[in-house]
Order: structure tokens, then sequence, then C-alpha cells
């Protein structure tokens, strides 16, 4: 593939998640104000706020590093919108899908600390954390079905495995790896029981705090993406993927798509905010460990 | 008109500012937020910092220990933000006008778009406050 035809599907998949995760998060609004018996926003509330916040002024702190400042957010956009693309067309690799989604973090750990505000500095120290703690039962979770796919991280090797044999949620690693992927989704994403990075009533957004205008937008959009791109992921690898070849598939698709995503919206409408301790324990103590029985279990053929 | 003023005004993201309230008008505006009025039906959020205010909402009579963090809050916040004075305090001093603590009303400190009388104002009174500010901005 030369190098044309790789940045034109980039821009493509880029529109796509790009409308795809406003449309999600929207869906994740009104859910969320549904549930609290409000009407909650129109379905253009996210757009509607994007261009708005390029329209506004776009402040650089006195005491930040400004080219830091103004990196942080488009390097995360990009890398979430180059894992979605991946995902989305089924190529590459699950591991590189897997650093990539952890450059949005990284993304907003550095623009934080590069705005020299206190409680951004308490918002990525919380980012780290979490970060570290996630991590390892994401990967835990993807260990699984590469190894079902035998040893294949290939995100393609993965889901023809499952379209020939059945999806990998059917076995009972698959259903532990299931619940793991989503969980550790969750806390990538900052949805509420593990949104203490970015917790608005008291440290006031964390790392995002001295971001306004079209950065504040990006750091939005990346979220966005991410909220496109890290069901997507999880469907490609337990649930047999999506694909685009007739109407009927691409419905089958987007319905699995959307079974993942109200799970998450669902955690986060039913949970409290947790503490970080109790998150990484969470995440260290509970998950990790469930990770690796189930790795154990994968290998040996459950 | 313009696209980005039409995202503005479907997008008015709200940034709380209390300079010396009793309390009162505080506890009126997250009535706001309420199922019975729901103000993020018209896409009005509270932000947790002024730089991603687009409305300042102002109660109180601005004391003397305010004056300099309010201004320094209205110069954080990105242009173009609206303010909004919220109580007869903020309008006008209220039933502290007398205060030795006084050094308001909120116009003395910064621009004031709209003005929300009462003592609280109501929750229907406020989101009328910002409809007739939506009329404003053109
Ligand atoms: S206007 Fe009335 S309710 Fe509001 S802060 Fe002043 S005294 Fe309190």
């Amino acid at each position: 593939m030369n190098i044309f035809f790789m940045a034109l599907y980039f821009i493509a998949g880029f529109i796509l998640l790009g409308v795809w995760g406003l449309l999600a998060m929207w869906l994740e609004r009104k859910a969320a104000a549904r549930l609290q018996f409000r009407v909650g926003p129109p379905w253009y509330q996210n757009f509607a706020d994007l261009v708005k916040l390029s329209g506004k002024e776009m402040l650089i702190p006195e005491r930040a590093n400004s080219l830091v400042f103004i990196f942080a957010p488009v390097v995360s956009v990009l890398a979430a919108a180059a894992a979605g693309t991946l995902i989305l067309f089924r190529a590459g690799d699950a591991i590189l899908i897997l650093y990539l989604l952890a450059i949005p973090s990284l993304g907003a750990i550095i623009g934080g600390s590069s705005s020299g505000n206190v409680l951004a500095v308490v918002g990525i120290s919380r980012e780290i954390k979490l970060l570290l703690g996630y991590e390892l039962p994401f990967a835990c979770a993807v260990i699984i079905p590469a190894l079902k796919s035998g040893a294949s991280t290939s995100l393609a090797g993965i889901v023809s495995q499952q379209q020939a044999g059945g999806v990998f949620a059917g076995s009972v690693s698959g259903i532990a790896g299931f619940v793991i992927a989503v969980f550790s989704l969750q806390g990538k994403i900052g949805l509420v029981p593990f949104d203490l990075a970015e917790a608005e009533g008291e440290i006031a957004t964390g790392s995002q705090i001295e971001y306004s205008g079209i950065l504040l937008g990006l750091f939005k959009l990346s979220r966005a993406i991410l909220l496109a791109a890290g069901p997507l992921f999880v469907v490609s690898l337990y649930l047999g993927g999506f694909n685009l070849s007739s109407p009927g598939a691409a419905a089958a698709g987007m319905l699995k798509y959307l079974l993942v995503l109200v799970l998450m919206i669902l955690l986060k409408n039913t949970n409290p905010r947790l503490r970080i301790d109790h998150a990484l324990r969470f995440f260290w103590g509970g998950l990790a460990l469930a990770g690796m029985a189930a790795i154990l279990l994968a290998f040996i053929g459950y | 008109m313009d696209i980005k003023k039409r995202a503005f005004k479907r997008s008015l993201w709200v940034y709380h500012l209390s300079g010396g309230s009793c309390n009162n008008c505080d506890i009126e505006i997250l009535d706001c937020l309420t199922p019975r009025f729901d103000i993020e039906r018209f896409g009005m959020v509270l932000v947790g910092s002024p730089r991603h205010a687009d409305v300042l909402l102002c109660t109180g009579i601005v004391n003397k220990k305010c004056v300099e963090r309010m201004r320094e809050v209205y110069d954080q916040t990105a242009k173009p933000c609206v303010v909004v004075a919220i109580g007869a305090c903020a309008c006008s001093g209220g039933i502290f006008r007398e205060g030795y603590q006084m050094a308001g009303p909120l116009e003395k400190i910064m621009p004031v778009d709209v003005y929300i009388p009462g003592c609280p104002p109501k929750p229907e009174a406020m989101i009328a406050g910002i409809v007739k500010l939506l009329e404003k901005i053109k």
C-alpha cells in the first residue's frame, strides 16, 4: 500500500470515527439524562460544542510550555484516530493498537503537566496511576484472543478465526476476558466509576483545566473517537468483529457495538466515582488477577 | 447568522462564580440542573474551570476580599464570554447595599450583559433571563 492510500484511509477513518464518536457521546449523555428523568441534550449537541469551541479564544497560560501545550491534544486526537482507523479497516496488529490507544491518556498527562496548574498536577497524578492500573488487565484481555487464535496478534487473523469457528465470548475465558476488557475500557475512556482524573467537582476537570478553545475541543474529540474505537476493538476481539459487506452484516456489527456501548453507559450510570486507591486495588487486585486466571484457562483450552 | 454564533447559542457552558452571596442564589442556580428544569436540553452544562466557560453566573455583592479574585476569573475566561448578574445583590447590592464590605455591585468589576433580579431569583426567572441573552447574541 503506498503512502497516498494510507493517508486517504486515515482521513476517511478520522471523519467517520469523529462523527460516530460524537453521536456515541450524545447517546451517553442522553441515556444519563433519561435515567435521571431529564430530557437531555439534542442529538447535535456535541457537534455544536465542538464548533463553538473552535470559535473561542485559545488561551495559553503564561507558565505553560506552549509547544508541548499545543501539541499534546493534537497528538492525542491523531493517535486515537490512527488506532480507530486500524480497527475499522482491520489492518495492523492488536499490540500496535494497544500502544496507540494509550497515547491519548499520555497526551492528557503531558498537556496537563505542561500547563503549570496545581489542580492539573493532581489530575495527572491520578491519570498516571489509572493508566498503570488499567493497562495491565487490558493487556490480559488482548492476550486471550491472541492465544485463542493460535498465537496470532493480527486483528484480521483474530476476527477471521472467530468468523470461522464461533465468537470467543462463547467460552469461559472469553467471557472473563470480555468483562475485563469492558471494565478496562471504562477506565481508559474515563467514564464515571473511573473518571477521577477529570473529576469535575473536586479538581475542576484535572489535566484539561487550563485548556480552552479548539485545544479543548481536540481533547473532547479524542475522547469521542475513543468512545467509537474502544468498543469496536472489544467487538473485534471478542464478539467476532463486524464487516461491511452486506447491510445485514453491517447492522449486526452495529448491534454488537451498541451492546458494548450500552453496557458501558449502564456501568457509568449505576456507579459512584471510586477513590484512586480503590480504583487501583480494583484493577490490580481484582481484574488483573482474573485476567491472569483467564489467560491460563485460555492456555489449556477453555 | 454564521454557524459559530449559532453553535455558541446552542452550547453555553456555565461557570458559577460567587462573590460573597448568602448562598441562596447559588442553590437556585443548582435548581436549574434538576430534572424539573433541566437546562442541559438547551446544551448548557456546568463546567469546573473558567477557561471552559461561555457564561459567568455571578452571585452576591462583590465584597472587598472578592474584587481581585473576580477580576482575575473574568480575565481567565476565554472570550467571547457573557456575564450574568444573578440576584438583587449582584444587580444592585440588594439588602447589603449599605454593608461595610460592599465593593460592588458587579457592574463596577466587569461588564455585565444580563441582570436577573430577585432575592433569590426563581429558576424560571434565570431561564427567562438566559433566553433574553440568546436573543441579544445576534
Ligand atoms: S440576592 Fe438575596 S438570595 Fe441572592 S445572594 Fe443576595 S441576599 Fe442572598
